[in-house]
């Protein structure tokens, strides 16, 4: 899977986040923007109260943002993959094998880490 | 009709450590005369943990099996005093409390069976108190760990405590465990006081660099087990095969499909792995 193609793959967060209600719930006190990048490619994501409001392709000239997950794309394919492989089946875990770096303000990714971490795997559910 | 009890049983006794009286939670099940086989917990968790060990006639049927939560922890108090004090488990207090245990209990060389850290430990309990113990299991197990996410974001008012320690760990859990089990095991670290989970990890990160304690271990003195799931991140796969590598005698097996708390993630799985290593146990004694 290419940049792009992730890029592809996180456009449809909010069809795959906002029809689930306990999702959107457990990001209710969460509004802010993050970062998603895949190698070169940046995706911007905004969020309002748990739902996903807008997502958003790079390159950006001016995007603001409080926290990024970077990853190359191909850990990225690994781990949307319906049973991923050890290291690749989590955002943490991704990050401590070196592959995925958590940059910027952390306290609100940490504040709603759960939250955050569903997103980003619903993809996968969604398959 | 008569309520189905499960066989565990629980008590609270009141032990000496560190100088200071602690209030203990400490549960049990199998035979009082059956071979005791004592359980410890992982970081920022507790005895519960250990719950499908103790309800398995096979196990029990020859093991007294033991669990207790260290002061802190599930239903054992903090010291009194607590609330001016920031919790941080050592390798001196782990340690004493092990053996307090093992000792106010009459414990005769005990197996002992430790995940996480309370795998890191039995590496300590091997180096200097082999003759102690019958048999040392270490899950999720290995000499030392670099430090690789800044504990603070454990423990801030900024951050909720449990819905942090359990995202944290999240990940630590196999994809194929049971959502049922993984989610028990996870409540554990929701339920954890402030800060004890950070605590418990300054042992875990600060003060047990043991890899220069592996090469006095003497497994002809007491067998050590060692037994890690593929997909723990935390205690890698490859960092339990170099410290087995370092151990002469010592017996590593990876467990497929398991994370970093096998008996409470997918406890059906683990039989397959822990009732061989049982059957050894009681085979020699």
């Amino acid at each position: 899977m290419s940049g792009d193609e992730v890029a592809a793959r996180l456009a449809r967060l909010p069809e795959l986040v906002n029809g689930r209600e306990s999702l959107v719930r457990r990001g209710r006190f969460l509004s802010g923007e993050f970062m998603v990048e895949a190698d070169e490619v940046a995706v911007h994501v905004k969020v309002h109260e748990g739902r996903v409001v807008e997502v958003a392709k790079g390159p950006f000239r001016m995007r603001a943002w409080r926290f990024a997950i970077r990853a190359e794309a191909q850990a990225w394919t690994r781990f949307w993959e319906p049973m991923p492989e050890p290291g690749y089946h989590d955002v943490i875990a991704m990050t401590r094998l070196g592959v995925a770096r958590l940059e910027g303000d952390l306290q609100p990714l940490m504040a709603n880490l759960r939250y955050v971490k569903e997103v980003l795997e619903s993809p996968r559910i969604g398959g | 009709m008569a309520l189905a009890f499960e066989p565990i049983t629980g008590r609270y006794a009141t032990l000496t450590l560190d100088g200071r009286p602690c209030r203990l939670f400490i549960e049990e099940a199998g035979p009082a005369d059956g071979i005791p086989l004592l359980c410890l917990h992982t970081a920022g968790s507790d005895s519960r943990q250990y719950r499908h060990l103790m309800c398995d006639p096979d196990i029990t049927k020859d093991f007294r099996v033991i669990a207790f939560d260290l002061p802190w922890h599930g239903k054992s108090n903090p010291p009194v005093g607590f609330h001016e004090e920031e919790y941080q488990l050592t390798t001196r207090t782990y340690t004493e409390a092990i053996l307090a245990v093992a000792d106010a209990m009459d414990l005769t060389r005990p197996a002992l069976i430790g995940c996480s850290m309370g795998g890191r430990i039995v590496l300590q309990l091997a180096a200097y108190h082999a003759d102690r113990f019958g048999a040392l299991i270490g899950v999720e197990c290995a000499d030392h760990q670099t430090s690789w996410y800044d504990t603070t974001w454990l423990n801030r008012p900024d951050v909720h405590g449990g819905e942090i320690c359990a995202a944290m760990v999240s990940g630590l859990v196999a994809p194929q465990s049971p959502q049922e089990f993984k989610w028990e095991t996870l409540w554990g670290y929701m339920q954890s006081g402030p800060g004890v989970f950070k605590g418990d990890l300054y042992f875990y990160r600060e003060d047990s660099d043991f890899r220069d304690r592996t090469p006095m271990i003497d497994t002809s003195r007491c067998p050590l087990y060692l037994l890690t799931g593929e997909y723990d991140y935390s205690c890698t796969p490859e960092d339990t095969e170099r410290t087995a590598a370092s151990i002469p005698g010592a017996k590593a097996v990876i467990m497929k499909e398991q994370g970093h708390f096998p008996m409470s993630e997918n406890p059906e799985m683990f039989r397959q792995y822990i009732l061989p290593v049982l059957d050894e146990i009681r085979a020699n004694r």
